[in-house]
């Protein structure tokens, strides 16, 4: 197996052809998306004859995919951002000021990442119409009352990954010399430690973009109405009709894959690390 | 190095305070829930029905079934994932010239997301077999497997370890580079061949992989929802149902908001008592080197 060339060969074709088989469900949806409808049922594994985009067109209009795609990304960036610059402040804090409320706080933090969403989904909901009520801004159907619980939900994975990177690789050496050069404490933290966060930030910015822009029961729970339906949410309206016309569908799940493609293919060295760093973490 | 508690507050607060109306208020609130009759109307009276709720639970043929089948899934799907993604990783922490390819191919369906991943599958199990079938004339092999109950738990287990392989599988590679070279090469000069060293030196080193992943997979198959709603809806007749839908349907379509509740503090004991005692258990055999 080490020294004959040809074994070698082949060995690399069986191995890039079980992946090319590995994802033949998502070349059917692709494929499919440009089939006219005859052709559709004539044989589904062939590639296209011509590229029909009458079904591309049709699918974009009816599940309104730019505005289902234009919440999904503000719903995620702005999530993302919050729980990234709050969730390290947090992290900062509890592992420099060694008290015993940080510990405490630390330990809830931990602990509570075992809830599952099911427990706690009901009581939320209730709370955030009496939210709503009381403060007179919508908690239920707003991306911002979504955005605000997308921070809770991910400030347990947040703090404890930034914990970890702080007390094992930031020095409080450097901490106390820019303190004595006349740093404020805000000042130290965005000037000195929050760049040294880097390669842990973009950890946390991988594993939360992922659970945000996929997630679906929260945003089916809150967003009723069609204005802030997000993309795992329009995809199931639109799955949900009666009679599902299946080129339209393919049509449909092409548009909601191609942008994870596109955005994995570019960042696909961190979302990896990102991914490997904190399931090892966690 | 002396903190005031302005900065303290500022740094901590904001977070913790979401944190707590997100999840630490809800989850005592339900606890109360959990006791009361109540369908959710704001108008309707909450009545206190005490650990009722709870004792009801046992004589709930429907959600002590799937109970039964989640587990039995979990069970599956958790030894296949592991094993399938134990495998990818070996293969693409080999010399392979393809390696990296292979790498980014498996591990893509895990970033598509459970909801969209069951859609694009229910097409493939369903329809596509269908005309599978027909081409082939093979109909006993090739048919709309979401109609079939057995066959529709099978489509779960296919399309949730489609999901995860590749994601246990970057977890693996971590644990298999982390390895040294001298440790493996010490090994093939004593004699270790393929097997042996897969065996008697990889596994043992990378059983800090092992219990991460054990947890990961043990813990997302429990709680499986997106991939259910999706795939089968829970169908047909509700032999794929879920607990996490289960919940889901008892709140929020048949209206019981006490009762779902309590379900879904039971659901919050199992998932807290499996974790940890597979955390303890693994933990254990752990080696270093």
């Amino acid at each position: 197996m080490k020294k004959n060339p040809v074994g070698k060969v082949i060995i690399n074709i069986l191995v890039i052809l079980f992946c090319c088989i590995y994802l033949f469900p998502v070349y059917m949806v692709i494929v499919n998306a440009f089939k006219s409808r005859a052709e559709l049922y004539e044989n589904i594994f062939a590639l296209p004859s011509s590229l029909t985009l009458t079904y591309f067109q049709g699918a974009l209009k009816k599940m309104d995919f730019i505005m289902a795609f234009k919440n999904s990304l503000i719903v995620t960036i702005v999530a993302v951002l919050i729980i990234v610059v709050l969730s390290a402040m947090t992290a900062w804090m509890f592992v420099r000021s060694r008290n015993k409320l940080s510990k405490i706080l630390y330990n809830m933090l931990i602990l509570t990442m075992l809830i599952p969403f099911q427990t706690i989904m009901m009581p939320l909901m209730q709370e955030m119409n009496q939210f709503g009520k009381l403060f007179g801004i919508p908690f239920k159907d707003s991306l911002g009352g979504l955005i605000f619980m997308y921070v809770g939900f991910g400030a347990g994975m947040g703090v404890f990954l930034f914990h970890g990177f702080i007390k094992s690789s930031v020095p409080v050496s450097l901490e106390e010399a820019a303190i004595i050069d006349g740093c404020n404490i805000w000042q130290l933290f965005w000037r000195i430690v929050f760049p040294i966060l880097k390669s842990i930030t973009v950890t946390v910015i991988i594993l939360d973009v992922i659970w945000i822009w996929n997630d679906y029961l929260l945003p089916s729970l809150t967003l009723t109405s069609i204005k802030n339906k997000t993309i795992p949410l329009a995809m199931s309206l639109f799955f949900g009709q009666y009679n599902i016309e299946w080129n339209m569908a393919m049509a449909a799940l092409t548009f909601t894959i191609i942008p994870v493609i596109i955005f994995y293919l570019l960042c696909q060295k961190h979302i990896i690390k990102g991914v490997a760093a904190g399931a090892v973490k966690g | 190095m002396k903190i005031k508690k302005g900065w303290y507050a500022l740094f901590t607060a904001p977070l913790m305070i979401m944190f707590t109306i997100i999840v630490i208020i809800p989850f005592f609130k339900g606890m109360g829930y959990s006791l009361v009759s109540w369908d959710g109307l704001a108008k309707s009276e909450k009545v206190f029905v005490g650990v009722s709720n709870y004792t009801k639970i046992f004589s709930d043929k429907q959600f002590l079934t799937s109970i039964v089948r989640t587990t039995a899934f979990t069970l599956i799907t958790v030894v296949i994932v592991n094993v399938l993604a134990l495998i990818f990783a070996v293969l693409v922490t080999t010399k392979l010239k393809v390696r990296n390819v292979a790498r980014t191919m498996l591990f893509l369906p895990y970033l598509i997301g459970g909801l969209i991943l069951g859609y694009i599958w229910q097409y493939v199990l369903g329809d596509a077999m269908s005309a599978l079938g027909e081409m082939t004339g093979l109909t006993n092999v090739f048919f709309n497997w979401l109609v079939d109950k057995d066959m529709a738990f099978c489509a779960m287990i296919l399309v949730s370890m489609w999901q995860m392989a590749g994601y246990m599988m970057i977890v693996y590679i971590a644990g298999l580079e982390a390895i040294s070279d001298d440790v493996i090469e010490a090994a093939q000069v004593d004699g270790a061949g393929f097997w042996r060293t897969i065996m008697n030196i990889k596994l043992p080193l990378i059983m800090s992989s092992i219990t991460i992943c054990l947890f990961l997979t043990l813990s997302n198959c429990f709680k499986i929802y997106d991939v259910n709603v999706s795939l089968t809806g829970g169908g047909p007749n509700n032999a794929t149902e879920m607990v996490s839908m289960n919940i889901f349907n008892e709140i929020f379509t048949k209206s019981h908001f006490g009762y779902g509740q309590a379900k879904a503090i039971v659901f919050f004991v199992i998932i807290a008592l499996i974790t940890l005692i597979q955390v303890k258990v693994t933990g254990d055999k752990e080696v270093s080197a």
